[in-house]
């Protein structure tokens, strides 16, 4: 009896879990089929949902007008980029707090949250100032150091928490076997916070990608991402839908697919020192 | 015989070299829609014809015109060409921020764009940015509704023609609304409807001394009379639509008449996204007898920044879109009823564009707007259905969402109105007016 009441309760999670997980992935899902739709069929009332004459029309006119792999590559490298050099600059850092905290550990660390509570267009004329006289606008260069900026405090966060895991006895031990700093770093603390890292470094690279306000006001023809990309299919007077989708679906595609092959270290890693 | 081989070579040379001198990549913002994405389709004519490569950014309207405005207003210079429309052009060469426009040439023939977009496009008399299209608003219909309501469509309707006959058209448990007309709160959206529609009604936003005018008797009659038309015969969810919404609507054939821009003519008769392609009739957009009918003019026009580096490249290419030659090589090529139409007069004077069936109408709209003059009684602003003063925008969304939020039954229209004529009042004494 009790066996039958765990089958069900198991059921009813499982069917609960998924019905959530539809409903969350529901509009990338509608987008993706909406591609497939000719303009007319995208706007039909009622809608339809699977059973229309699926067409790779607004792909090839997509393809045709805009240089996808332009925008990609782009976006390939203001994404990776900017994730690599925060962690770079965040492992050392929460390395700091984790391990040798001092007493303004806790209110550097709140401090660096608070630069996410101001909106990003409050600095939007001072950084593009910065950036005519740097001669950074419309740069790849420039979009990374922004956006690493703009994320930095979310990854030291996310690090130092993973760290405060680690027991430092372990570290200490490897000072007392003569490993200096960088030693210690690379070799013993990097390797234990592995999944850490690497879900710091996924989460990153998605918020990078998606990033969508400094991407399109620091670009204009040769630095533009995704973002933009999406951005030029978009339109207020005109139901261009299934080509936007279409847009969408292809800026979308690789993230959704890294997302996909490393769903289990983003899980475990955000779900790291979550039981105790 | 070695001579003139030598002097060949040297001519060839020059040629090479002042060719690869003076060829430039111009950086051009524009907007998403159709007549837009077409002539990037041709700008291989412009490079064969000038040997100038042209990099497009293309953005929605929206998002562009916070791209361009901040990268001209910090002096940025990532484009070399904008695309812009009425309301930023005379408060942009006020700025000093746009080169003039003046000296396109006798063969441009800058005499023939049509005077009300030279006008709106223009600062004390100085073109400052050139029309690549222009549209203004009329009202679309469904021939077969109407003629079921046993009603006939003047070409010239009155409002109370219009509301008469929507009332008529609407058949709710059908799911056919006799009117389908904006209500998304934003000064491009419900604003630029109710401003010209205001128009027609008497009423203006500021009088000569810059004073806010909602408490006048006219905006009380133009808001009342657009909130109980809705409520009678427009959809359900009317705050909440905007250009897009209410094409969508009329293509699935459940709007009776659709007061919006010209260039949606094109998609209504397009066979192939309206299911009603052929059922379309066209007039235009309706008045109180007062004078002024409720139609607006925008053109989206090719300006370049003050301070580009490429100012000789940039005007050829302004040039080349804005010529007739550009709208030869258009129709030729996809045909008269996609040529990018109401920036010039000859154009309408063209016997092959005459045949398209929405031309008339078209050219008919634009004529009847005057941004120098657009309502009854006189105004210190020019623009038809915005005051091109750079707090406009600003003012004008709040006021849009008051109205938008009138228009849901969230207030009555007297509260939206005083609403409105409070902010306005506030905003204008804060800017110095």
């Amino acid at each position: 009896m009790a066996r039958s009441v765990t089958t069900r309760r198991k059921t009813l999670n499982t069917l609960f879990a998924w019905a959530v997980g539809l409903l969350i992935f529901f509009p990338i899902l509608w987008t993706i089929l909406t591609s497939f739709k000719t303009e007319a069929q995208a706007i039909s009332d009622p809608p339809v949902f699977l059973f229309f004459d699926w067409t790779l029309e607004n792909y090839a006119a997509v393809q045709e007008r805009s240089n996808y792999m332009r925008f990609l590559w782009n976006s390939v490298i203001i994404a990776g980029g900017s994730t690599l050099l925060g962690l770079i600059i965040a492992i050392p850092a929460a390395w700091s707090m984790a391990f040798v905290p001092s007493r303004h550990t806790k209110d550097i660390l709140l401090w660096m949250l608070s630069t996410k509570m101001l909106p990003a267009v409050g600095v939007l004329y001072p950084i593009y100032l910065i950036f005519i006289r740097m001669g950074l606008l419309d740069t790849k260069t420039g979009l990374v150091v922004v956006l690493m900026l703009i994320n930095l405090p979310i990854i030291v966060w996310m690090l130092y928490t993973y760290f405060k895991e680690i027991p430092g006895e372990i570290l200490e031990a490897a000072r007392m076997d003569g490993a200096t700093l960088k030693e210690e770093i690379l070799y013993v603390l990097t390797p234990m916070a592995i999944p850490g890292i690497a879900s710091t470094l996924l989460l990153n690279v998605i918020l990078a990608w998606n990033e969508a306000f400094w991407t399109l006001n620091l670009t204009a023809a040769k630095a533009a991402p995704l973002t933009a990309f999406i951005a030029s299919y978009s339109s207020p007077e005109g139901l261009f839908y299934a080509k936007l989708s279409a847009a969408s679906t292809m800026a979308i595609a690789p993230i959704l697919i890294l997302g996909w092959f490393s769903q289990k270290q983003l899980v475990s890693g955000l779900t790291f020192g979550a039981v105790k | 015989m070695s001579l003139l081989n030598a002097f060949r070579a040297a001519t060839a040379l020059t040629v090479l070299v002042s060719t690869s001198a003076f060829a430039e990549t111009l950086t051009i913002a524009t907007v998403n829609n159709g007549d837009m994405i077409r002539m990037q389709g041709f700008t291989e004519d412009f490079t064969a014809k000038t040997g100038h490569e042209v990099e497009w950014v293309t953005l929605e309207e929206n998002v562009l015109r916070q791209r361009v405005t901040t990268d001209i207003s910090a002096k940025g210079g990532q484009f070399d060409i904008m695309t812009i429309g009425m309301y930023e052009t005379p408060i942009w060469a006020k700025n000093e921020w746009l080169v003039p426009l003046d000296d396109l040439g006798d063969e441009y023939d800058a005499g023939d764009i049509l005077p009300a977009m030279a006008g709106g496009l223009s600062y004390e008399g100085t073109l400052y940015a050139a029309p690549f299209y222009g549209e203004s608003s009329m009202i679309m219909y469904r021939t077969d509704l109407m003629e079921a309501a046993g009603m006939e469509m003047p070409d010239a309707p009155t409002w109370d023609f219009v509301a008469e006959a929507a009332r008529a058209m609407t058949n709710k448990d059908k799911e056919i609304y006799g009117i389908c007309l904006r209500g998304k709160a934003g000064w491009g959206e419900n604003m630029a409807f109710l401003t010209a529609t205001g128009n027609a009604f008497g009423a203006r936003w500021f009088d000569e001394d810059w004073k806010p005018q909602f408490d006048s008797e006219a905006w009380a009659n133009t808001l009342n009379f657009y909130i109980e038309l809705l409520n009678d015969a427009g959809p359900p969810g009317a705050s909440n639509n905007g250009f897009n919404e209410n094409l969508s609507l009329f293509q699935q054939g459940k709007c009776g008449m659709w007061i919006d821009a010209t260039v949606a003519a094109s998609f209504v008769t397009n066979p192939d996204d309206s299911t009603v392609a052929d059922k379309v009739g066209f007039a235009l957009a309706p008045d109180t007898g007062l004078g002024r009918r409720s139609n607006w003019l925008w053109a989206w026009a090719l300006a370049i920044p003050a301070g580009t580096q490429k100012e000789d490249a940039a005007k050829e290419f302004v040039k080349w879109a804005t010529s007739k030659e550009y709208i030869e090589l258009v129709a030729a090529k996809d045909g008269w009823a996609n040529v990018p139409p109401g920036a010039r007069k000859s154009l309408y004077e063209n016997e092959n564009y005459k045949e398209v069936p929405f031309a008339k109408m078209t050219l008919e709209s634009i004529l009847s707007a005057d941004p120098t003059n657009p309502t009854i009684d006189p105004v210190p602003y020019v623009g038809v259905q915005f005051a091109a003063i750079p707090e406009f925008a600003g003012i004008a969304t709040q006021v849009g969402q008051e109205f938008s939020a009138a228009l849901a039954g969230q207030q009555t229209a007297e509260e939206a109105l005083a609403k409105a004529q409070a902010l306005t009042a506030d905003e204008m004494e804060a800017a110095g007016y």
